[in-house]
């Protein structure tokens, strides 16, 4: 079994009409073993920014708190939050900085910049940045993930009718992965307010 | 074949662990204390490599003491959790600890919390944790017997059934068991389950 299938992991990003959802399954596992079914994948930088880390667990935890380590920084120098492709290229050099020795993650990150224009984008371990303007997937489950996401994804969506796709996408993708699941975590985000809700799917 | 769980209850947290130290085919003893008492209101149950286990719980007690020697008051369970998962991950990359972690406490505040912490650095929050191969089945047990808010005596009941579960159900499973747990009174020794007792010393 690959280094980054040992915790099991399924994250997506998609984007609406002036907002975006982030999901993420909830399980965390050694192997084929089921260890939570509480997990968070996904990471708060600031009201706008989100990241979503899948991959080893333990690698998603450390580049998380370096993460959070440097944004706090620019805060405090810049006195204004990162923009969202300002963050992209931060995590693309953190991860190549590693390049013989990699963080075994693939991170999605999603945000609105400061005209509450949506923006997301994921990565490989080595930093290898993919701009998209529909979604972007990572983790066990990417490959479920991209067949369902193309096919339910239409552009333009209002964030309710983004929220029923980004789930349904979700559910039905880990739900033919044995190594992510055990529920739903999504998180929808406008630029007036963030709505979190947990999924409740299949419990295997 | 090391076996190490823990539980939340109502105002207490339980580590259970088993008590052979073993060498191949060897046992070199069968009263091992696994479960090492951090401080006041922690335990470190502890499982894996020998050598690596007793230094690396060993310098996280320190370190513990030393911050409440420094401050003048304790780590909380969380503090303390996030320093030991810190220290791992510090060294996963350089020369890795080979030691699994269940570390209970209490804080006033908070109350009982239970941390799951990987030899890879993975850090989780859980009601109910368990390593090593009985892990396969004192989780399923506990899976089955387990809810929010047992009382002690109950608690105790499900560590039994999963200890009896280990004995018949593990090929080569460990003879005793040391039983403790941390509430607002403090960390403390609970009980021994024994079925082999090791030879009294000779006295002078």
């Amino acid at each position: 079994m690959s280094i980054f299938e040992y915790n099991g992991s399924a994250v997506v990003a998609m984007v609406g009409k002036n907002c975006f959802a982030i999901a993420s399954d909830r399980r965390l596992g050694v192997n084929l073993q089921t260890i939570a079914t509480d997990f968070q994948r996904i990471y708060k930088i600031h009201d706008k920014l989100y990241i979503g880390l899948s991959g080893l667990a333990t690698d998603a935890q450390t580049l998380y708190q370096r993460l959070v380590f440097r944004h706090k920084l620019y805060q405090l120098r810049e006195e204004r939050d990162m923009k969202p492709e300002t963050f992209a290229s931060l995590v693309s050099a953190l991860l190549y900085e590693k390049r013989f020795g990699p963080y075994f993650c693939q991170p999605v990150i999603a945000g609105l910049d400061d005209d509450d224009v949506p923006f997301i984008c994921t990565m490989d371990c080595l930093g290898a940045k993919e701009l998209a303007k529909d979604f972007v997937v990572s983790g066990t489950a990417s490959e479920s993930l991209y067949g369902v996401c193309e096919s339910m994804y239409k552009p333009n969506m209002e964030s309710e009718e983004l929220f029923e796709t980004i789930s349904q996408a979700l559910l039905s993708s880990v739900d033919r992965d044995c190594l992510s699941g055990w529920g739903g975590h999504v998180l929808l985000v406008t630029p007036t307010e963030v709505v979190e809700r947990t999924l409740k799917g299949r419990m295997d | 074949m090391e076996c190490v769980f823990g539980l939340v209850g109502d105002g207490f947290a339980l580590v259970a662990a088993d008590s052979s130290a073993v060498n191949s085919i060897l046992v070199h003893k069968s009263n091992e204390d696994k479960i090492m008492i951090l401080d006041s209101h922690k335990l470190l149950g502890a499982s894996g490599e020998a050598g690596d286990r007793v230094q690396f719980t060993e310098y996280i007690q320190k370190n513990v003491h030393l911050y409440e020697f420094r401050n003048g008051i304790p780590l909380s369970t969380a503090a303390a959790a996030n320093f030991t998962r810190g220290e791992l991950a510090q060294a996963l990359r350089k020369s890795p600890y080979s030691v699994n972690i269940l570390l209970a406490g209490y804080d006033k505040d908070i109350g009982p919390s239970l941390y799951y912490i990987d030899y890879i650095a993975t850090l989780h929050k859980v009601d109910k944790g368990a390593f090593g191969y009985g892990s396969f089945f004192s989780l399923s047990m506990m899976d089955r017997h387990y809810h929010s808010g047992m009382s002690l005596k109950e608690a105790v009941d499900l560590v039994d059934k999963c200890i009896v579960e280990i004995r018949t159900r593990l090929v080569v499973s460990p003879p005793n068991f040391v039983i403790k747990i941390v509430d607002k009174d403090g960390a403390k020794e609970y009980a021994w389950r024994e079925t082999i007792k090791d030879a009294e010393e000779p006295t002078a």
